[in-house]
């Protein structure tokens, strides 16, 4: 299914990076905005509240990754690099990712920056978009969303282009937190 | 035809690159299309979307009712509202309460239908659309010529000078830069604005969820950044129950855009946490505008089922050469048809219902499954009536519901061409065929119509009979087709009778729009074949077939003559076109097709009858290819020739474009000859090829079939 969802995702234009576990997971997280420059020049990056982020103090969150603005206001997100979010469920059929984005602080992370890097759990994988959203409780979310590649457009001439509004680049980064057993 | 809509036509078929910007774009479209449906059963699929849209059609009121109760209980508030009139005067009391000065809006259909902008705009709002597309079209002050990519028509260049209008700096014609602007310039509008409006892909009942699609992003930032949300939801975007968003899901991308699924996919249940924090202000409007209206009418109640995909245009071989400035009103092509006679009423189409050919295309790739072809029919007969015919036109009817009075009238016509026929071609044109000439030669009237030379064709005794329906182009103008059948039919050990009371098919009256003539057309049919016993009825025109199968049947339904409906029940089940019978007279062993002809490569034009509606593609390529022929398949050997009947005489410079791409699909294949099924394809592609000077022998697959047994034997 990981080989299926790798396939779908990049068919989409995605990037997609896999590591064994939480730890290794942040670490590629801070390679990733290292080469974005966030960090150097008063680049940022937002990262709101997440099962990942609450593994890790956020003091030692900001001095392992430079730039990075835990407090994710309108503001903190339309002057971010990049956005990092994490998502509940995947799909491989699709490569689509979906997270119930009802706090405002997820859709304005992951729509504002020109880079999103998006955080998922391998064993979080489902078949098809039916599967996924089944797994969700409409009445309970009031904003379901599902993501699948970078921002696009055809419209001048059908000509492809990446990153209109939302984010040019798209990194998901697939871990196993099976692995980690204390915080 | 509207002189107004003619002009429209000359001037877009007259454009230095709209007709080849989209006629590359509806190319492209079916083969991507086709690659992001594989492995997808897109029959099955549509099946359940057509179920789950016409079930909610068919209760639009209740589930409204529903959909204002769940999504109220989650906090929206939902409001019902039934005239364009309406929907405005809320969204300005709402703008106004909250002294808005900038909405942002993400692409919507229904706002377009309402003319929202405008009227937010007198009311001294800044509007700005942020679909790309949409603010293009704005930045021009059009309106959208496509529904899904509104600023089709639109080269970079043109967006370009837009821009550089708006921004006041010079801009290069770089599409990657110029997406650049419109992300720099629209980003602080997001966040400057007061109101976000939006309309929905699906509302779902039960839930009170909308599900809104987009690829650029805008919608989710329409959405969360202003501190209110106004969704303006046409009620025939709702389905009962959740689940029911996913066959929708999986089709309207798919047919959209070929794509798998749109980058983003919202799924709003009640209102979300605002983007400061704390609650937001959601509104949903349910938008009527005569939909529920439209779901009592047992015929337009499937145009509800529409997903707004535009396939239908994308397919669309008259759209492609028009776009959809001519073709369409705020909604466009075949869908747009529709609802433009029902949402601004049977005058405001301007006469553009007769812009479609009745090719089926759109019919085949709905997922929907809306027969948009019988749909716009019935908007052309509703118009008709509405409107009154001209003499001429009435006269022409009366004629042809007469069948003795249409026979001489076309046997003197034969007579009296005679000093300006050149051979078989007609040299100079009668005045009122003078617009059908042009790029396209026109047969002359046979001398000797096929009624006159049948009884002399000389056949074998056999006691199985079979009658044949000649159709007046194979009667009067191509009878060398019905002896080439005969033929044929011989070899199998077939006798061939051709009932001589029989007339027109119907069809001619029936695609414009007289019902009445093709009645009386039925009537003399039915009569003239049900008295002996055939074991099938074969004709070699494929829409002459069509009518007699179900068209005949239906127009005696309809004018209550139920005995005669019967008989014409009872005759629809025996009729066959020529080459599905001929195959079938193959397999069952009956006809030996011959081996080792030596014969040149031909290709063959599918025509749109024998493959859309009768589903016959395969029979006559296996006759030809079992008879030792080259086949070559030419590039969309399955798109229009262009000759659609009376179309032709309607709108030649339309029908003259069409046979252009046709014979240069045609010319590409290098093959010698080209086989038709259908003697009004036959007509237009090998007047075309004469015209053009385009060495390539144009026949019927009835005429190939003797010459490949006399080559073989």
């Amino acid at each position: 299914m990981v080989e299926k969802f790798r396939r779908s995702a990049q068919a989409a234009g995605a990037e997609v990076t896999e590591v064994r576990t939480a730890g290794a997971a942040l670490a590629a997280l801070a390679r990733l905005l290292k080469e974005e420059g966030v960090g150097a020049q008063g680049r940022t990056a937002v990262w709101p509240d997440g099962p990942l982020r609450s593994l890790f103090h956020p003091e030692l969150l900001e001095q392992m990754l430079p730039g990075v603005v835990l407090d994710v206001t309108p503001t903190a997100a339309a002057a971010a690099h990049a956005g990092i979010t994490e998502f509940e469920c995947g799909v491989a059929a699709t490569g689509t990712l979906v997270q119930d984005a009802s706090a405002a602080a997820q859709r304005l992370a992951s729509a504002l920056p020109p880079v999103h890097f998006a955080l998922l759990r391998a064993g979080a994988l489902v078949e098809t978009l039916g599967d996924a959203l089944r797994r969700f409780d409409a009445s309970r979310a009031p904003f379901l969303a599902l993501v699948t590649g970078p921002s696009r457009t055809a419209d001048i001439e059908r000509v492809l282009t990446i990153g209109v509004h939302g984010p040019r680049r798209l990194v998901i980064l697939l871990y196993e937190p099976e692995t980690v057993h204390a915080r | 035809m509207p002189a107004e809509l003619r002009q429209q036509v000359r001037r877009a078929l007259a454009h230095p690159h709209l007709s080849a910007a989209l006629t590359r774009f509806s190319e492209d479209y079916r083969s991507s299309r086709a690659r992001a449906y594989e492995g997808i059963d897109f029959e099955a699929l549509r099946s359940r979307i057509a179920e789950s849209k016409a079930r909610a059609a068919s209760r639009l009121d209740r589930l409204a009712g529903q959909f204002a109760t769940a999504a109220s209980a989650r906090g929206a508030r939902v409001v019902r509202l039934h005239s364009p009139e309406d929907v405005r005067r809320y969204i300005l009391e709402v703008a106004q309460q909250r002294r808005a000065r900038l909405v942002v809006k993400s692409k919507s259909m229904a706002t377009e239908e309402i003319h929202l902008n405008a009227a937010l705009e007198a009311a001294g709002i800044e509007v700005r659309e942020t679909d790309l597309g949409e603010w293009i079209i704005q930045l021009a002050r059009q309106r959208p010529s496509h529904m899904v990519l509104p600023a089709i028509h639109l080269t970079r260049g043109e967006v370009a000078s837009l821009f550089s209008r708006e921004t006041g700096q010079p801009l290069e014609a770089e599409i990657p830069r110029l997406v650049r602007v419109a992300r720099e310039q629209l980003r602080g509008k997001f966040l400057a604005a007061d109101i976000g409006i939006t309309g929905a892909n699906i509302a779902v009942a039960e839930t009170g969820s909308l599900v809104l699609c987009t690829n650029e992003g805008n919608a989710r930032l329409v959405v969360t950044l202003p501190s209110v949300h106004i969704a303006v939801v046409g009620v025939e975007k709702l389905v009962e129950r959740f689940e029911e968003i996913e066959p929708i899901l999986a089709a309207l991308p798919r047919s959209a855009t070929a794509q798998q699924i749109t980058s983003y996919v919202s799924i709003l249940t009640g209102p979300a946490e605002s983007a400061e924090g704390g609650p937001k202000e959601m509104h949903v409007i349910l938008y009527d505008h005569r939909r529920i209206e439209m779901s009592g009418d047992p015929l337009f109640s499937q145009a509800l089922q529409c997903i707004r995909c535009a396939s239908c245009l994308n397919v669309c071989p008259v759209y492609r050469l028009v776009g959809g400035h001519v073709f369409g009103s705020v909604y466009t092509g075949a869908i747009g048809t529709v609802l433009t006679a029902w949402i601004e009423g049977w005058e405001a189409s301007r006469g553009f219902e007769q812009l479609c050919i009745q090719c089926g295309a759109c019919r085949d790739f709905c997922p929907a499954k809306i027969d948009l072809p019988e749909l716009i029919l019935e908007v052309r007969r509703r118009a008709a009536a509405a409107t009154p015919r001209p003499l001429a036109a009435r006269a022409a009817f009366a004629v042809l519901s007469n069948r003795r009075a249409f026979h001489s009238l076309l046997r003197a016509a034969s007579s009296a061409q005679k000093p300006v026929t050149d051979g078989p071609w007609l040299r100079h044109l009668p005045l009122w065929l003078t617009e059908a000439g042009k790029g396209r030669r026109l047969p002359a009237l046979s001398a000797e119509p096929l009624r006159d030379r049948f009884p002399k064709i000389e056949q074998p005794r056999s006691p199985r009979r079979v009658a044949f329906f000649a159709g007046c182009l194979i009667d009067f103008v191509y009878p060398e087709i019905g002896e080439a059948a005969v033929r044929v039919l011989n070899r199998a050990g077939i006798e061939v009778a051709m009932p001589e009371g029989q007339t027109c098919c119907g069809a001619p009256a029936v695609f414009s729009g007289a019902p009445d003539a093709a009645t009386a057309n039925a009537r003399d049919n039915v009569k003239a074949f049900c008295g002996d016993a055939f074991e099938a009825v074969i004709s070699a025109c494929p829409t002459c077939t069509v009518a007699l199968q179900s068209g005949t049947p239906r127009l005696l339904r309809d004018a209550g003559e139920e005995a005669l409906a019967e008989k014409a029940g009872q005759l629809s089940a025996k009729i066959l076109d020529l080459s599905t019978y001929l195959h079938k007279l193959v397999e069952e062993g009956s006809l030996r097709l011959p081996r080792g002809a030596k014969m040149p490569a031909l290709t063959y034009h599918d025509s749109c009858h024998l493959k859309r509606t009768l589903h016959a593609e395969r029979p006559p390529r296996e006759l030809l290819r079992g008879a030792g022929c080259e086949l070559r398949e030419m590039r969309e050997s399955d798109v229009c020739c262009g000759m659609g009947g009376s179309y032709s005489l309607k709108l030649p410079e339309v029908s003259a474009a069409m046979l252009e791409r046709k014979l240069q699909s045609i010319a590409d294949t290098h093959a010698a000859g080209v086989s038709v099924d259908c003697p009004g394809c036959l007509l237009q592609i090998r007047g075309g090829a004469a015209a053009a000077h385009l060495p390539v022998e144009v026949q019927h697959t009835a005429q190939w079939l003797p010459a490949l047994f006399e080559a073989a034997d």
